[in-house]
């Protein structure tokens, strides 16, 4: 049996694949801070008996698209945007550090200070745990100051300041959860170059036209792969009908 | 089947729900005291499909896996406590609150709930409810025979009555506050209840500790800006239309193998 169909549909699941990651980057076109899945074919190349001439197709992830999204105003105080390169730093599910883009702040009922998908936000030394109070400010190099519950508004005071980091972003990749980090969880240090923008959101770097164009060029690529099956099959018929008697 | 089918219908979820958040918001563009709604996304777990760093020979090792997200979820949807613009009704049982703080209000079942909406009215008793005939708490019963009711941007209710010129004070409005007012749980009728994610209720006079003063004679109207959210309707209905374009897309393939093969 020729190798061909086998190639041919090794290529066509990769394909598959592909088409399924450029639908979940469609997917978060809308969800703040999101980072595009960039992602690329290799091909493997299976040494055979005579000519080397096999090689399968397999799809991997080259990376996380760095490119900064677009920063939109919505005036609320507690949404803040990175201008310029940067991260947020937030506390992931082992306690270990990770980076977003996301600033949909929130404050819990215990005064900790989180983002919009629940993750803790990290300050100068740990979490961000706020008294109660009665108006909140965030700085363009993520200091936080409140004036505390019950107090005049010239008592601002400052509580804590956002980690702000700022990777080789050559070093950076996207772990299970959708955060950002560095290998073997390794800590960033904090970065005094990176500043804020109040009242502002950044929204998901998906480039939605790109992405639609690609889901065509991936449709038809992965047709032409099943064509190539059909060619085998015929190719396959053929010889066995030379082969015949009569 | 196929994964990018249902990535495709969590991102339709999504932007469904989105959809319903801003039509509720444009609904309730002249409900006064309305709190407008946001949608929050965020992506889903991602699927390790290839692991990066396996061995790809004994001596060599695959630079990059392949991970693969698989969509996108509503997180949660979420009130903006912005203050709402001050439209003067010359209504004298209108108040408005300037600041943070909420109305007290009684419901039936004897719990209380809160509320920005100061459009009240009086029962036949003399006490002042909202609309929907909830008592203010604490509660406040204008007198019979009262020509005028003035209420103070500190929150104290005075009123004039027949036959005399003194003014005599009645009561006194106060707010509630919470560390959390996002985490409030909205339930109809302009009433949010405490919940465990907003903290609990601190009351207080108009003005002090940090709560807001009240103006009497306006109401505040909703803060839903009309134009933010026709734009987030257009990129919204443009978003969904890709991701269904994404769902025929991809039955296109599989329709593609059935016929051809």
């Amino acid at each position: 049996m020729d190798h061909l169909v086998y190639i041919v549909a090794s290529g066509a699941r990769e394909f598959m694949l592909a088409q399924a990651a450029n639908t979940h980057n469609l997917a978060n076109a809308s969800t703040s801070g999101f980072r595009a899945d960039l992602m690329m074919s290799q091909g493997a190349r299976l040494p055979g008996q005579e000519l080397s001439s096999r090689a399968y197709a397999s799809m991997q992830n080259s990376g996380v698209d760095f490119q900064e999204g677009v920063v939109n105003s919505t005036g609320r105080n507690l949404d803040v945007a990175i201008s310029g390169p940067g991260w947020f730093t937030v506390a992931d599910a082992d306690g270990g550090e990770a980076f977003t883009r996301r600033g949909d702040l929130r404050v819990n009922e215990l005064g900790q200070m989180m983002n919009g998908a629940g993750q803790m936000l990290l300050g100068n030394s740990g979490p961000i745990a706020l008294p109660p109070f009665s108006e909140i400010a965030i700085g363009a190099d993520g200091t936080v100051s409140i004036v505390p519950l019950g107090e005049n508004p010239s008592t601002l005071a400052v509580v804590d300041r956002i980690k702000l980091v700022n990777p080789d972003s050559s070093r950076l990749s996207k772990g299970g959860n959708g955060l950002i980090q560095l290998p073997d969880g390794e800590k960033a240090p904090a970065d005094a170059a990176v500043t804020l923008l109040s009242g502002s959101l950044e929204s998901s770097n998906v480039d939605s036209v790109e992405a639609m164009v690609r889901m065509i060029e991936l449709a038809r690529g992965f047709e032409t792969h099943i064509k190539m099956m059909k060619v085998a099959e015929q190719l396959d018929a053929t010889s066995a009908k030379l082969m015949s008697f009569s | 089947m196929n994964q990018a089918l249902w990535i495709a219908k969590t991102g339709l979820d999504a932007q469904q729900t989105k959809m319903s958040n801003i039509a509720n918001n444009l609904a309730n563009a002249g409900t006064s005291g309305y709190k407008r709604s946001r949608a929050i996304f965020a992506d889903l777990l991602y699927q390790n499909v290839r692991q990066a760093g396996a061995q790809s020979s004994q001596d060599t090792q695959l630079p990059s896996g392949l991970m693969m997200g698989t969509g996108v979820r509503t997180v949660a949807t979420e009130k903006l406590f912005t203050q709402g613009n001050l439209v003067q009704t010359d209504n004298q049982l209108d108040m408005a609150i300037q600041g943070r703080g909420f109305f007290q209000i009684l419901l039936p079942d004897g719990s209380e709930a809160y509320s920005r909406d100061g459009s009240f009215q009086m029962d036949n008793q003399g006490q002042l409810v909202t609309s929907s005939g909830y008592q203010m708490q604490p509660a406040i019963t204008i007198p019979e025979d009262a020509q005028s009711v003035t209420i103070g941007a500190d929150g104290t209710v005075s009123v004039r009555q027949s036959g005399s010129t003194a003014i005599t004070q009645i009561g006194t409005v106060q707010l509630a506050d919470f560390v959390n007012p996002a985490g409030l749980q909205p339930i109809g009728d302009n009433l949010f209840l405490e919940s465990s994610a907003s903290g609990s209720p601190q009351a207080g006079n108009p003005g002090l500790n940090g709560l807001g003063t009240l103006a009497q004679g306006y109401v505040e109207s909703s803060n839903v800006n009309v134009v933010e959210e026709l734009v987030n309707m257009i990129e919204t209905q443009r978003a969904y239309e890709m991701n269904s374009r994404a769902i025929s897309t991809t039955d296109q393939m599989l329709q593609y193998v059935a016929n051809n093969l």
